[in-house]
């Protein structure tokens, strides 16, 4: 064992609604690069940011060189030559390379040296293929160059054990190449890495051990040589039943939702949604699978109004593009964002509120805005309450108190209410608990067995299998096939899903 | 105007501008560590009464001053709990200070409404204060103001010079980055909220002992809020408060310069002058950008706490 240096042991962490770890062990062994890999959400950042001293876990040791030792802040966990970067960068805008690589540092006076850190800075980024002068401003650099920063911080105060939080992320083809070669580079001087990802070519081609991470779980730790794309996609996407719910035939009927080569930019500008063509008939329910980051929530927000989109998004017979959400709203739109806190509910208002936030602009008399009847409202939220199971003392709790699984009830009580033609659902049951998750998977699907048309966009494989009647797969921001809800197909489209090639169905 | 006219408008203009400097430097110094203190008004008055008290019991200017900042800082740091422990809405924290300054000035100054007590007198600084014209305005003054000569690049090096300043300003702009970096985010936050409030105290007591060495009920006159406009004039930036402070004390001193001149420039229009310089600037620094360059506190106002997502 004396080749650990890092061992996390029964680490479980929880957040209001989530567990997020649930006893995951990790250990890391000097000089090596170890890959943690998994969907988003499956926890990786959290066991990570404990390791850092961020968060504090409700249970687990953290060994450093086989010493059990205590990490309850980042300082401390630097003393313990433990670096990391994060997966949003902690750089501060305004100063300089060199101001932020000695932000935090004791080792200097009143007056920080800056020549001989520059000096320092230079050699290291020579030493180590990081080019980026020390003299610049973080706001004046890109993404790729804030991370070479990033790393210089970790060189610079001889971090032992790096821990990059998707690090490829954000980075171009040719300079995930470079940043690979900077890897290699520092473990030949000594240090060992955590490199967190769910690109899986990345991380066959970068690492030397794997550690699949899912639902909070760590499900197994294998050595990059007896891996590959097949057993990993497998893996990561793969079979851990939570729940079976029982789903009748469909019997799809007209077609609601029809798109067209849809166009989008994401929020940095590039186009993230890249022609896509899709039909969902009424009764039927279109499971999108993908990888978190292949275009999801643009997609999504582009048929429901939020986004500006070129090409065509028919719903029931009508083009949707001049019309704003509200209308869209009107005509029988219902939309489940994967934001439930910040996009679903407003966190400051009681339950009652969010139940009607949509209806108050309804032409129906009863909701006139200017004169509404609390009690009415409060009436009628204690109705979908009861019928919705939400476990709540009252109406008029703040919504930001409910637990994950409440709070998606609510959503959920609100939108079927509204009698919609079309749902968009995305991420519906992420972070939630097996009997959240059944309601919901049960809400969904007796919504489509009364003929409404819902578009399912979700990462967890096993949701889209329960739920779906048809699969198409996101990569890029494009459908690169279909395939069918059976596990037969699987392995197929968890590769599609990887990037590593389509099929045809 | 003549000659005359020039030098006491400019030398009024810096009698004037030194209280909203003390306070401006202060403020600046608390909202670049990301707290917001809205409470300045209410700690100047303290500041002038306490500055006031001291030196009419006791004779000691000097040690006016000190207990004038002591207690503006003592009402800082209540604003400091109330925003950095238990991370109320710093709005309401600092409007709470504002009543509370000027309701305890206003009540325990009643004994001292028309008494007369020592009060800081010219001091002509020598070979510099024989310069002609410029000797007379700059260094022909009281000690306060050559204290407010010295503040601005003292502040201004250790903000951007000394490490601790680098950590100051990381809090304000980047309090997860710095405190990924094993920088004390709460302290420095209560260490600068402080500090912040004794300046303001400071700026109280210029008015008190030496601008009209007298104590009137809430004898700041909106000074307070002025200096809060301020600092967003300067961009939070050390140099440019100075430039701002004597700037817009120079714009109170005109109004009876201009009324004397008989210049018709209605009063209520030059009152207004700092509040709309501060939109020009405001329209200029809005964008995202700019606010990185500068190193805007991004985070004022808001409280960190290392487990929370934001
Ligand atoms: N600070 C936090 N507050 C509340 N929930 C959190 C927080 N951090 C993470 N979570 C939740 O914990 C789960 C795991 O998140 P994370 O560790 O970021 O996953 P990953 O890095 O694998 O994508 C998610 O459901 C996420 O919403
Ligand atoms: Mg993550």
């Amino acid at each position: 064992m004396s080749d650990v240096v890092l061992r996390l042991s029964g680490i479980v962490k929880s957040f209001p609604g989530v567990l997020a770890n649930d006893h995951v062990d990790f250990t890391l062994k000097r000089g090596e690069v170890h890959a943690l890999l998994g969907e988003n959400g499956a926890g990786k950042t959290t066991l990570m940011n404990i390791a850092y001293g961020i968060y504090k876990p409700d249970e687990g040791d953290i060994y450093v060189d086989n010493r059990r030792v205590k990490i309850t802040s980042p300082h401390r966990a630097m003393e313990y030559g433990i670096g990391m970067i994060q997966q949003h960068f902690s750089l501060v805008p305004s100063f300089s390379v060199a101001e932020n690589i000695t932000l935090g540092l004791k080792e200097f006076g009143i007056f920080p040296k800056m020549e001989s850190v520059k000096k320092k800075i230079e050699s290291l980024s020579q030493k180590f293929g990081l080019d980026v002068s020390a003299d610049s401003h973080i706001w004046q650099l890109s993404v790729g160059e804030q991370q070479r920063v990033e790393i210089l911080k970790l060189l610079y105060m001889n971090a032992r054990i790096m821990i990059l939080d998707e690090p490829t992320a954000i980075l171009t083809p040719q300079e995930t190449e470079n940043l690979f070669k900077t890897i290699r580079e520092m473990v030949k001087n000594g240090a060992s890495v955590i490199f967190i990802s769910h690109k899986l070519k990345e991380v066959l081609k970068i690492s030397d051990r794997i550690t699949v991470m899912r639902h909070g779980r760590m499900l197994d730790t294998i050595p990059t040589s007896v891996a590959d794309e097949r057993i990993l996609a497998r893996k990561m996407v793969g079979r851990d039943v939570l729940l079976k719910v029982s789903k009748k035939p469909s019997s799809p009927g007209r077609e609601i939702l029809e798109v067209e080569n849809l166009w989008s930019r994401g929020d940095k500008g590039q186009y993230a949604i890249r022609g896509v063509d899709l039909k969902v008939r009424s009764g039927e329910i279109l499971g999108i699978a993908g990888v978190e980051g292949n275009g999801q929530r643009e997609l999504a927000e582009s048929i429901y109004g939020l986004r500006r989109y070129t090409g065509r998004v028919v719903i029931d017979g009508e083009d949707m593009l001049p019309l704003d959400v509200t209308s869209r709203i009107r005509r029988g739109v219902a939309y489940i964002p994967q934001d439930r806190k910040g996009l679903a509910l407003c966190g400051g208002l009681p339950i009652y509120y969010n139940f009607f936030l949509k209806v108050f602009d309804s032409p129906n008399f009863s909701f006139n805005p200017y004169m509404f009847n609390p009690s009415y409202l409060r009436r009628g939220a204690e109705q979908m309450v009861k019928d919705y199971s939400i476990s709540t003392p009252s109406v008029d709790l703040e919504a930001k108190y409910l637990s994950g699984g409440n709070m998606q009830k609510v959503v959920l009580a609100r939108e079927i209410s509204g009698s919609p033609k079309l749902i968009i659902a995305v991420h519906p049951t992420r972070g939630l608990d097996v009997g959240a998750m059944e309601f919901i998977y049960k809400s969904l699907l007796r919504e489509r067995n009364k003929g409404v048309a819902i578009l399912l966009i979700a990462g967890d494989l096993e949701e889209i299998f329960t739920l779906s009647d048809r699969v198409g797969v996101l990569y890029e921001g494009e459908i690169v096939g279909y395939s069918k809800p059976d596990e037969s197909h699987i392995e197929e489209i968890g590769l599609m899903m990887a990037g590593v090639g389509s099929i045809d169905a | 105007m003549n000659q005359d006219m020039i030098t006491s408008t400019v030398s009024g203009a810096i009698r004037a501008g030194t209280p909203l400097l003390f306070a401006t430097i202060g403020e600046i110094l608390t909202e670049r560590s990301g707290i917001l203190n809205l409470g300045l008004e209410g700690m100047m008055l303290m500041g002038a009464f306490t500055g006031f008290a001291v030196s009419y019991n006791t004779g000691n200017l000097w040690l006016a001053v000190i207990a004038a900042m002591a207690v503006a800082g003592l009402l800082a740091t209540l604003h400091a709990f109330m925003s950095i422990t238990l991370r109320v809405n710093q709005v309401v924290s600092g409007l709470a200070i504002v009543f509370l300054g000027s309701g305890l000035s206003g009540f325990w100054g009643q004994a001292y409404v028309g008494v007369q007590s020592p009060s800081f007198v010219n001091f002509k600084i020598p070979l510099l204060g024989n310069i002609p014209i410029i000797g007379e305005i700059l260094f022909d003054r009281d000690p306060l103001v050559y204290i407010g000569y010295l503040i601005v690049p003292l502040v201004w090096l250790f903000l951007y010079k000394t490490r601790y300043g680098m950590d100051l300003r990381a809090v304000g702009e980047a309090p997860d980055a710095a405190d990924a970096r094993g920088i004390n985010v709460s302290l420095i936050r209560y260490i600068y909220t402080i500090v912040g409030g004794a300046l303001s105290g400071l700026g109280g007591a210029y008015l008190s002992l030496a601008y009209t060495p007298m104590w009137v009920e809430n004898m700041t006159a909106g000074r307070g809020w002025i200096a809060i406009v301020l600092v967003i004039f300067a961009i939070w930036d050390p140099l440019l408060a100075m430039v701002g402070a004597y700037l817009f004390g120079g714009i109170s001193v005109l109004q009876f310069g201009l009324q004397v001149a008989q210049i018709p420039i209605p009063a209520n229009i030059m009152k207004m002058f700092p509040y709309l310089f501060t939109i020009i600037v405001m329209l200029f620094t809005s964008s995202e950008r700019i606010k990185k360059r500068f190193g805007v506190p991004s985070a004022l106002g808001i409280p960190y706490s290392r487990e929370e997502k934001g």
